[in-house]
């Protein structure tokens, strides 16, 4: 039975009417670490979105000078080894009485045909009210013909002198298996805390 | 009648009161050898007025007919709803890129890919590679393309596979320096066609 108002339909056969214009970008899940050794998305990975976007929120770190790092997995998460292709450069300013400015390319952290994680952010800290945030957009992620692109873009207090440090990252999944499960994951210690949110962009 | 839960009202005379989400799809172009994909306002469904204050185009494996040298992807605007497309534009671009044998790394200012008031097209990626499996995905965001006092804002980022193999994240920035509204967007490859891909627009409302 629909819900119609004033002569519109509204709800029908358990869903907003296909009338009606909803908003494009729909949250899917949302990780909340607590000690975590990684959030890993292992479903809602799908055709059903072309644009997978990654919300990452206030992530702290449980070992100092732990990098955020993410990969990829084309077996529901059994693996994540995809190859990658990637660039990654960063900006950064160093405060409390060493200023210091940077724009820099990070050869140390792209990589060539690498299956190990991708570095998002560098270098975090865990003093209590540090923290890194940012985006991670993956685009087409279940396409059996392309190479899968994201581009990723964040800041993070680092461990030296509360320094601001932004991360721009762009590269491809070389592979035309789907891509179903994402994965993040600090180099050293835990997810102390933060959260993960995946939404799907119609 | 109004419909109303715990005291908020969730839909009202024909329409939902409660937020269904800011950001509205507002039409998809699927590439099939194309020489362009163009949305022009009032035709064929597509808004780009003063409905939204922002407007996001999404490209999701851009995949051209030709390789190489020259196969760049690009947009323009338009004034005068899609009859001309060639507005002044003063940008900026810059590009990191590392290839897959991991013998080249760069980060640049591209001064080949910028303009300064120019009603050339402007670059969103280059080099592209037509293998079966390459690509260019990325966004563009247009800001405030009605406005007839000031000019017309936009950023664009895009990843490409180019015919070389290397992996090229472009940051592109300008403004179509004009004061008269932009009711038209045109997107092509500069040589050859869009042999298949999808560009999305999409709205960002205000309130």
């Amino acid at each position: 039975m629909g819900l119609i108002s004033n002569g519109t339909t509204l709800l029908d056969a358990g869903a907003i009417d296909s009338g009606i214009a909803q908003g494009s970008m729909q949250l899917i899940t949302t990780l909340t670490a607590s000690s975590s050794a990684n959030l890993s998305f292992t479903s809602g990975i799908s055709s059903t979105y072309k644009e997978y976007v990654f919300k990452y929120i206030s992530l702290h770190a449980a070992t100092d000078e732990a990098e955020l790092n993410v990969n990829f997995s084309v077996d529901g998460g059994s693996n994540y080894n995809v190859h990658k292709t990637s660039t990654f450069f960063r900006a950064e300013h160093t405060g409390g009485g060493t200023e210091a400015t940077a724009l820099e390319y990070r050869a140390a952290d792209d990589l060539a045909q690498g299956t190990g994680t991708q570095k998002i952010l560098r270098t975090f800290s865990t003093e209590n009210d540090h923290s890194g945030s940012g985006t991670l957009t993956l685009y087409d992620p279940s396409n059996t013909t392309f190479v899968k692109h994201f581009l990723a873009r964040g800041n993070v207090i680092q461990h030296a002198n509360d320094t601001s440090s932004v991360a721009f990252v762009g590269g491809y999944a070389n592979t035309t298996s789907a891509i179903n499960a994402v994965q993040f994951t600090f180099s050293s210690g835990n997810i102390d805390a933060g959260i993960i949110k995946m939404y799907g962009v119609l | 009648m109004a419909i109303i839960s715990n005291a908020v009202t969730i839909a009202d005379a024909g329409a939902f009161s409660a937020s269904l989400g800011s950001m509205t799809l507002i039409k998809t172009l699927t590439a099939s050898s194309s020489s362009t994909l163009s949305f022009v306002h009032g035709a064929s469904s597509v808004v780009l007025d003063n409905t939204y204050p922002i407007y996001i185009f999404k490209f999701i494996n851009i995949h051209p007919a030709n390789d190489g040298s020259g196969v760049n992807f690009q947009f323009q605007g338009s004034v005068n709803g899609g009859s001309g497309y060639g507005v002044n534009i003063t940008s900026t671009a810059f590009l990191s890129q590392h290839n897959e044998d991991d013998s080249n790394t760069n980060f640049e200012y591209k001064t080949d890919h910028d303009l300064a008031q120019s009603t050339d097209f402007q670059e969103l990626a280059n080099f592209m590679g037509n293998d079966n499996d390459q690509s260019c995905s990325g966004h563009l965001t247009l800001f405030n393309p009605s406005s007839t006092t000031f000019v017309k804002q936009w950023i664009a980022n895009t990843n490409n596979y180019t015919g070389s193999n290397f992996s090229v994240n472009f940051n592109y920035a300008g403004y179509f320096n004009t004061t008269s509204a932009i009711n038209a967007i045109q997107f092509k490859i500069a040589s050859g066609a869009i042999a298949s891909g999808a560009i999305k627009l999409y709205g960002i409302k205000d309130s």
